[in-house]
């Protein structure tokens, strides 16, 4: 009997010739990232722990400063700064200060750091963004992270893999994101939990690596330990531009075994949104458009649509017009490399001159914790993951989530609109 | 070992996430206590208020989706609850519970059961759940043997240092 993508992963990383659904494993880790606030508690953590004086190789951790940056209080300040020093103390090669790195999840893959088959885990739960690339890598906490720090391995329990397949075209204003918000919708934010998810079909072959990233993203939405695709010949040449190091690429066996197999039919896929207060409440755009859905706020950014080609989007939609007065919209570009180019493109004037603020590369409003924080009654549209309860601010405020084409869009008019038909939308210019 | 539990249940829903269980303002606190003070703020602001020493959560299926967050347990920790019994627990959530010493329990069965303000009794070890107000006894799934075996252990921490113990 064969095995899927990331049992071929795990039993490599456990030294051994295969492993089952169920069994737990001791596995080696290829790297280890935290942020100011995971690495905070897992600094602590290690400081308790007997023995543990060393990281287990100072290579193969990755440090990112991104949550609350630049600091917001002294209090984060005092984080990031612990972070720093610890990096210093340990000589950690891949430490990211502000200014030099950004989002984790965006860094990470950009400085070549995610090779297609090897293992990753984060002290947060979006580190199974890197499954973009063939990677195996999950989200973990704090004392687990501590743990991977000192003896670069981990216990894992292997999960068993769900395979969702994706046939046809994506339609002119529909996105990964739309594509993963429909999985989500479809899977419920409980329907993959302690459970890998195998992205394949001719839909996702055309995806960029970054919207490959949006997606595999979000499979922590359906409580998924990892979600990961084949690394092809688009990932090969996108890891072998930003690293040397040697790696090996595995694929799943003909033989091997699904827990089950969801077919999504994407011809007639329309723009998606999740409504509040789940990310599986999921819904086509047509039904949320029914109604006037006024905003408040629109943002884009995050881990999961931070990329060059989400402020493209929104740039090519954003230009020559102004956004509606009602609303603000907030950009956090994912990263520093993502800020540059965004620069060279003129997409930040573009952005600018239309009358959204630009904020510096980070997590920012995402979670609630700076640059963006809602207010009581406030409605929010954004590309983000959660639309939780309180997620980005106030737990009076609304969470709609969307494709960056869908948000610029919806800035124009100042409610939720289909990025199909802004043209004949009314726009202020 | 874990000793024996007695406290009142205070019940939720499914699907409570971490953003509710610590809103993620309050990510950058590090205090167990005055993280408790914020615990299930965003779902039930007057929780660190009405809450006494080991109370106990009561929770549908799905506990703790969302982020890794491991101030999410702490927090209900800090607040000083007792145990948490669900149906079922997000994974990241089961992990960072069990580091830290949070116990938890799923019982699908004890949680239909149980309405807020009864009078809970746990032996966390034994899986045993007793209603004291209503005279019923539930049994908790048990954990995975390699689990029970980190949690007999004392938690991940004793388990890295034997491992770091045997490679010197």
């Amino acid at each position: 009997m064969g095995m899927t993508l990331i049992e071929k992963i795990l039993a490599r990383h456990a030294g051994l010739d295969r492993v089952e659904p169920g069994q737990i494993i001791n596995a080696k880790v290829d790297l280890v990232l935290a942020n100011e606030l995971s690495a905070a508690v897992a600094v602590n953590v290690m400081r308790t722990m007997k023995g543990a004086k060393r990281v287990f190789d100072r290579t193969k951790i990755a440090l990112v400063e991104d949550h609350f940056v630049p600091a917001k209080d002294a209090q984060s300040a005092n984080l990031a700064r612990q972070m720093k020093e610890f990096a210093a103390e340990q000589e950690i090669e891949h430490f990211f200060d502000v200014g030099r790195g950004g989002i984790e999840h965006v860094v990470l893959p950009e400085e070549g750091l995610v090779a297609p088959g090897e293992l990753i885990v984060g002290g947060d739960s979006h580190t199974c963004t890197y499954g973009s690339l063939g990677a195996f890598a999950t989200g973990m906490g704090s004392t687990d992270i501590a743990a991977a720090f000192v003896l670069g391995e981990v216990w894992l329990r292997v999960p068993p893999t769900i395979k969702v397949v994706y046939n046809g075209m994506l339609k002119e204003g529909v996105y990964a994101k739309d594509l993963m918000l429909a999985t989500v919708g479809r899977l419920g934010i409980d329907g993959a939990t302690y459970r890998s998810i195998e992205f394949h079909g001719s839909t996702i072959d055309a995806l960029s690596i970054t919207g490959r990233s949006t997606m595999a993203n979000m499979a922590i939405e359906a409580g998924a330990k990892n979600g990961i695709f084949h690394a092809d010949e688009k990932a090969l040449a996108y890891v072998r531009e930003r690293t040397d190091r040697p790696f090996v690429v595995e694929r799943a066996d003909a033989d091997a075994v699904y827990e089950r197999i969801v077919t999504i039919d994407v011809d007639a896929l329309e723009p998606q949104i999740a409504c509040p207060h789940t990310p599986d409440n999921v819904h086509p755009i047509s039904e949320v458009t029914r109604d006037r859905v006024l905003l408040d706020q629109v943002f884009i950014g995050s881990c999961t649509n931070g990329y060059i080609e989400d402020l493209r989007a929104a740039a090519k939609i954003l230009h020559g017009k102004k956004i509606a007065p009602s609303v603000r919209v907030i950009v956090n570009p994912g990263s520093q490399k993502v800020w540059l180019q965004a620069v060279d493109e003129g997409i930040l004037k573009t952005l600018a001159s239309a009358g959204c603020v630009v904020n510096t590369p980070g997590c920012g409003a995402c979670f609630g914790g700076h640059m963006g924080t809602l207010g009581d009654g406030e409605r929010c549209l954004s590309t983000t993951n959660r639309n939780y309860v309180g997620r980005m601010g106030s737990p009076k405020a609304e969470v709609y989530l969307a494709s960056p084409a869908t948000c610029a869009a919806s800035a124009l008019t100042g409610w939720i609109t289909d990025p199909r038909v802004v043209a004949s939308a009314p726009a202020y210019s | 070992m874990e000793k024996t539990l007695r406290g009142r249940a205070h019940t939720y829903g499914k699907n409570v996430d971490t953003d509710v269980i610590i809103p993620g303002k309050y990510c950058n606190l590090v205090e167990e206590k005055e993280l408790g003070k914020h615990a299930m703020e965003g779902i039930d602001p007057e929780f660190s208020s009405r809450v006494k020493g080991g109370d106990i959560i009561v929770a549908d299926s799905n506990f703790g989706c969302g982020s890794s967050r491991e101030v999410a347990p702490i927090a209900i920790k800090g607040a000083g609850v007792g145990a948490v019994i669900a149906k079922s627990f997000a994974r990241i959530f089961y992990r960072n519970a069990i580091n830290i010493g949070l116990p938890i329990l799923e019982c699908p069965e004890a949680v239909d059961a149980i309405a807020a303000g009864d009078e809970i009794e746990i032996d966390p070890a034994a899986g045993a759940i007793r209603n004291l107000s209503k005279g019923t006894s539930y049994k908790a799934a048990e954990f995975p043997p390699f689990m029970r075996s980190l949690i007999d252990a004392g938690g991940l921490i004793p388990y890295v240092e034997r491992r770091l113990a045997e490679r010197a």
